[in-house]
């Protein structure tokens, strides 16, 4: 359970530098206001929506931490180990490299307003994203066919938990830029789509990099960290 | 929306953030059932867990009553007593408390008291109920399907949760775990917005410590909830596999009736840590908003401003921060390590300093206070004094060594029906006397108030107090019938008559809450705009009840912190946050 301790640990180090930004030491009931004066609420200049996927990420984010912690608990018992990686999920990161290169390069025409890149971009990006969930439900195959279906043994029960988590998690989002893109689609300004294409971009790169945790946890790459993290808790 | 205004002294400067554009009802059904408007959403979370609540209530009397009179009442048998037992726990703990508090109050205060003119994802918001309201039908369903709901007790502990001889085993866990699933992705869809509100929402000069410790509280426990509930969220999916689909995350190998399951080397203590992970901030999840509102309803009813307020804002802070490495201290019967539980058993007192904190400024809010005993100062005296005994029994069993012999025991019942129980609870009954006016225009009836206040409150008492005595005789929890044994003595028997008639009571005074938010309604007296001449935001409204945009044409500009009463030299004993200093020549 360390991992999620420490995923907490940063969260809070995230709360903690906002609260301390925030003025709490002051003294409330010395500060009355005249008329038209009064200190500003401290509110960040972003638009609420981008807050709001912030901290839906942190939700997100809990969420995998609770399933490696889960996932090394498990491991950390006699008969965990690892399983052997299917091939196709190098080719399958690198799909979703490519779709998250695509949305920033939307993101990056959007700004400048270029709307025919936008819509490459964005349709590039989905196409990768799909190709992505194709190129892990045949990895699933792959490793079904091998022995290792979902109820085989430990490693492979999560394996298929924590991913399937990871691709529903995509798919929510390729129906979040079905939407935008269809906002792209039907208008000229880029004006009206930069917050989407924002939004989504974040969200796109915040999957990919879980994807590489994910990914190096769940394969043999993060053995020595995960040893570090029970030696932590034990 | 142009959001400057043309005060008595000329510009107001414009707010930080924009004001968002309103989403107006079109018609009957978009006003009051698919309904955007905070307010309305709030006023549905209510009605629903209080409903479902009613059920939870029926079930602890039906608890009650066997074992007051064991093997009396046909309909009570084994299987349907660990059925009540589970039933009463969820719905009381998750699906009334935790929405009752977030889902209704927050959605309630939130916008108001920060001075917006509604959430900042409406529509979001209004998902949030929907899906919350489809939890507790899924969990009301359970009651209907074959072999009905689960008895795997609260906790759900696996492996004996999914395993035959559970009753609800076939059906009533899916259900259940289902219905939490649910819950938890309606739960998420509110809280966004509960956090971006606070966040974002608030109206000009509203800092973070000009904030009432209401919305501290709701907004803490909120944070709290988004980060603890993914943990049941990823135990309850896991379960619904080793249930369905045959994967071993929880269940060992285990031999039944001779034969070997399919089951193979899953971890049940697993289970326990995300349970619990999740389990033990939920405590403070209900709690803190509990304090929030608390806090309030003592300043208000004193006539004082609160005690300490920044050591009460760090005190929520510091409570939420600590609430979430003390969980390992549900599981000292589990076989942890001692270190182990060496460390959480620190963890657990430390948490009580911050609480501590709190209780003091209370009662020093209190201390020469000009003290008005209504109805919901009355609900809150009684919180404060509740939460005391409450947690002075958690400083017992916070400790390894105590806690091992009684945690088995109905000490272990006693103590957390107290605090996290009776003690919110209380808070809630304090809140609904206290935010009815502004809710529908009308004073709840204070005769009846005070009736059904004593009798909870007294009731409460005469349920749990002996229940302490009865664990520290030793007698067991869980258990559907006593039977004989060598240690309990046959006295123990009357106390259960005893409590159960209590309860029984205690029950019925309900009925009379009801009746008196019913006949309100229509019967109450006229309450105006600000019947307890309190400080905060939502008193200062045009229209009571406030209507769609809370606020009318301008929203308000803060100028205080909410606890200006009997400030010296004021002309009333309370001065509204929106209202400036009037700058005397000196």
């Amino acid at each position: 359970m360390s991992i999620i301790v420490l995923f907490l640990a940063v969260i809070a180090a995230i709360i903690g530098w906002w609260l301390s930004q925030q003025r709490l030491a002051a003294k409330p009931w010395l500060e009355e206001g005249t008329l038209s004066h009064f200190p500003g609420t401290g509110a960040l200049t972003l638009p609420p929506a981008q807050i709001g996927l912030g901290v839906f990420l942190a939700v997100v984010g809990s969420l995998f931490a609770l399933l490696i912690s889960a996932y090394s608990v498990r491991m950390g018992l006699v008969d965990g180990k690892p399983l052997p990686a299917p091939k196709i999920l190098w080719v399958n990161t690198g799909v979703l490299v490519l779709s998250s290169a695509a949305l920033q390069w939307a993101h990056i025409a959007a700004k400048r307003g270029e709307m025919g890149v936008v819509r490459a971009g964005l349709f590039a990006g989905a196409a990768f994203a799909l190709a992505f969930l194709v190129g892990q439900f045949l990895a699933w195959r792959e490793l079904s066919a091998d022995g290792y279906y979902l109820a085989a043994n430990s490693a492979s029960s999560f394996f298929y938990l924590i991913t399937g988590f990871h691709g529903l998690h995509l798919a929510g989002g390729i129906v979040a830029l079905g939407r935008t893109t269809g906002r792209a689609w039907s208008g000229n300004r880029t004006a009206d789509v930069r917050l989407g294409v924002g939004l989504c971009t974040f969200y796109w790169h915040f999957l990919l990099v879980l994807w590489l945790v994910l990914f190096a946890v769940l394969t043999r790459g993060a053995e020595d960290f995960l040893a570090i993290c029970r030696s932590l808790a034990a | 929306m142009v959001d400057v205004v043309r005060g008595a002294a000329g510009l107001v400067p414009p707010a930080e953030v924009e004001e968002v554009e309103l989403y107006h009802p079109k018609s009957w059904l978009t006003k009051y059932v698919f309904c955007q408007d905070a307010k309305v959403i709030a006023i549905q979370y209510s009605l629903t867990a209080i409903s479902i609540g009613l059920v939870a209530l029926v079930l602890s009397w039906l608890m009650r009553l066997q074992l007051a009179f064991p093997g009396y009442f046909a309909f009570i048998q084994a299987d349907n007593y660990y059925q009540f037992i589970t039933m009463h726990g969820m719905i009381m703990v998750i699906y009334l408390l935790t929405a009752l508090f977030l889902g209704g109050f927050g959605n309630y205060l939130i916008p108001l008291m920060v001075g917006a003119r509604d959430m900042v994802f409406p529509y979001v918001n209004m998902l949030s109920y929907w899906i919350y309201l489809l939890a507790v039908l899924v969990l009301v369903t359970s009651f209907f399907v074959p072999g009905g709901p689960t008895g795997a007790g609260w906790t759900l502990y696996p492996p004996q949760a999914i395993l035959s001889g559970t009753p609800g085993r076939d059906w009533g866990i899916i259900v259940m775990l289902i219905s939490l699933i649910l819950f938890i992705i309606g739960f998420t869809m509110g809280g966004l917005n509960y956090v971006v509100t606070v966040l974002q929402g608030r109206t000009r000069g509203m800092t973070l410590m000009r904030l009432p410790l209401t919305v501290w509280g709701i907004f803490t426990a909120t944070v709290m909830a988004l980060l603890a509930f993914p943990a049941l969220f990823v135990g309850a999916v896991m379960m619904l596999f080793d249930r369905l689909l045959g994967t071993s995350f929880f269940m060992p190998n285990l031999v039944e009736l001779g034969q070997h399951l399919q089951y193979n080397g899953g971890s049940p203590i697993l289970w326990q840590h995300l349970f619990w992970f999740f389990g033990h901030p939920e405590v403070y999840i209900v709690a803190l908003p509990a304090f929030g509102i608390v806090s309030d309803l003592i300043s208000t009813h004193a006539r004082k401003n609160i005690f300490g307020y920044r050591m009460m804002v760090w005190a929520i802070v510091g409570i939420g921060a600590l609430s979430f490495v003390v969980w390992a201290h549900h599981m000292y019967v589990s076989g942890m390590n001692p270190y182990f539980g060496f460390f959480f058993a620190t963890t657990t007192l430390i948490i009580a300093v911050p609480t501590a904190l709190k209780v003091y400024n209370w009662v020093l809010t209190l201390w020469r206070g000009n003290i008005h005993l209504t109805v919901p100062m009355l609900f809150a005296l009684a919180f404060i004094v509740t939460f005391v005994n409450g947690g002075l029994t958690g400083l017992f069993l916070g400790n390894v060594v105590v806690d091992v012999p009684l945690s088995g025991t109905m000490f272990v019942v006693a103590h957390f029906h107290m605090v996290m129980g009776v003690a919110p609870i209380l808070v809630i009954f304090g809140a609904i006397y206290h935010w009815y006016p502004k809710i529908t225009g009308r004073m709840l009836d204070d005769t009846l108030g005070k009736l059904h206040f004593w009798v909870t409150f007294l009731g409460a008492y005469a349920i749990f107090f002996p229940m302490h005595y009865l664990g520290l005789q030793g007698v067991p929890r869980r258990y559907y019938e006593l039977g004989q044994t060598a240690f309990v003595p046959p006295s123990a028997a009357t106390l259960n008559v005893f409590i159960t008639v209590a309860a029984l009571i205690v029950g019925a005074a309900q009925m009379v809450f009801l009746y008196n938010l019913i006949r309100s309604l229509t019967h109450g007296k006229e309450a105006g705009g600000n019947p307890w001449n309190a400080t905060t935001l939502e008193w200062q409204t045009l229209h009571t009840p406030p209507t769609h945009g809370n606020f009318g044409r301008e929203l308000p500009v803060v100028y205080r912190w909410p606890y200006d009463y009997s400030v010296p030299g004021a002309d009333r004993d309370f001065v509204p946050q929106n209202q400036p200093t009037i700058t005397r020549s000196v």
